[in-house]
């Protein structure tokens, strides 16, 4: 049997809601495991491109230098890109902070003076730099401001119906042509 | 007596009132054309350019252009439908839409707008612009993030209200709405039912407590895109 087309995906500056929504296709991830592999994704915790993929989930904004990272070994690695979600196609509920600046967000969110982060225990105000965080960037950008972008999926999350109609088409060589009622933002 | 015009949409023969606009005597003849500044109560306006025909074979607004005799108006073509999706395209990127928690969802004409068009993401790049909240009314508040400058709540606060109690200040990309009060919207004499507060076309000037009360599905647009009630002729009937 011919090797199936293998498909990967991420999640950056998202919440998961859009990877909720390709397990919410429900039965039809029987067909879709038919019709794919699965490389590298936190759906089967594979960590490494294993080889090429024909298609790349990206879900979430790109908030700091890994997502940047993650994008340019996506668009490596897969023929076609496809943006699901809010977040990943215009920056989403994370790029609310791209009126302030990184200083502001990590006070607001760690510093104890002013009293300013509510839920932190932080008496020497530390603000978190552990090399092994990843650094944001100055603003939440969406993928297509980063890496050349194939398809977008709006949706907050994308519903899995979107999902499941694009992805089918491209893997049958169909035109993705989505209904009025799928491309919702919200 | 009104004299009789005649002239085509899309091939199509109408026949409006001289002085009407083409916007007007294609309302008149159930045709729809895609608009987003332009509101029936109001006096035309003209700056968001959503309504953008062929007029005659050169781009202009119907909801400002007077209607005359031999006129032949292209309305729902690709080219023209093209124009529309890029300023409506321009229109997401310019402000910050965050439809995904909006409480106009479903009900705001510019996504509707954007959705009839089958946009499913800008090609041009968010600006991400800083914009101000104002939510010192009781009753009302201004989101600017939201606001598309369609001069809406201006006209019906100045000629409908008589309050005039927004206006534009600043320039260019710093355009933005402002009211009648240094210091915030709870010092006008804007109210809950004034008619400024129920034009806004997206969620920008809003009235409080109202959010999210018309579940998913059943919203206006939804299910229909914008402009179908008038293609039917079911916004007439009501
Ligand atoms: S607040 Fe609403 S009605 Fe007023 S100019 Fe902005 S979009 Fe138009
Ligand atoms: S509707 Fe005509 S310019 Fe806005």
């Amino acid at each position: 049997m011919a090797e199936k087309p293998k498909v990967a995906t991420t999640s950056m500056a998202g919440c998961f809601g859009c990877h909720m929504s390709i397990l919410d296709i429900d039965e039809r991830i029987l067909k879709l495991i038919d019709l794919v592999d699965f490389d590298k994704s936190p759906i089967d915790d594979i960590k490494e491109f294993t080889g090429r993929c024909a298609v790349g989930l990206l879900e979430g904004g790109c908030c700091n230098d890994e997502n940047v990272k993650t994008l340019k070994d996506f668009r490596e690695h897969c023929d076609i890109l496809i943006a699901v979600g809010d977040c990943a196609t215009m920056g989403g509920i994370p790029a609310l902070r791209n009126n302030m600046s990184v200083k502001e967000c990590l006070d607001e969110a760690y510093s104890t003076d002013n009293r300013k982060g509510p839920a932190v225990h932080n008496p020497d105000n530390i603000i978190p730099n552990d090399p092994e965080l990843p650094l944001l960037l100055d603003k939440v950008y969406p993928v297509q401001h980063v890496v050349k972008i194939d398809y977008f999926l709006p949706g907050c999350p994308a519903p899995a119906d979107t999902i499941w109609q694009s992805l089918v088409a491209l893997l049958t060589d169909e035109p993705v042509e989505l209904p009025y009622e799928l491309i919702k933002y919200d | 007596m009104s004299e009789n015009v005649t002239l085509t949409i899309d091939g199509k023969d109408i026949t409006g009132e001289k002085g009407q606009t083409i916007m007007d005597a294609a309302l008149a003849n159930d045709i729809y054309i895609p608009h987003l500044c332009h509101h029936p109560d109001l006096a035309p306006y003209g700056s968001c350019r959503v309504c953008t025909c062929l007029v005659n074979g050169r781009p202009q607004t119907a909801c400002t252009f007077p209607i005359s005799d031999g006129m032949e108006v292209e309305n729902d073509t690709d080219t023209v439908n093209e124009m529309r999706k890029q300023i409506v395209e321009m229109l997401f990127v310019e402000g910050n839409h965050y439809c995904m928690f909006c409480e106009k969802s479903g009900n705001c004409e510019l996504q509707a707008l954007a959705y009839r068009f089958g946009v499913t993401t800008p090609r041009y790049p968010y600006q991400f612009p800083k914009r101000e909240v104002d939510a010192s009314h009781p009753n009302v508040w201004i989101d600017r993030d939201r606001c598309v400058l369609c001069a809406r709540c201006i006209r019906a606060s100045k000629d409908v209200d008589g309050k005039h109690a927004f206006d534009f200040a600043g320039r260019g990309p710093n355009r933005h709405i402002s009211v009648d009060a240094a210091d915030g919207i709870e010092h006008t004499p804007v109210d809950a039912d004034d008619k400024a507060v129920q034009v806004c076309p997206v969620g920008s000037l809003m009235l409080k407590r109202q959010g999210y009360k018309i579940p998913i599905g059943q919203r206006k647009y939804d299910h229909e895109p914008i402009g179908t009630d008038i293609e039917t002729g079911a916004s007439k009937k009501q």
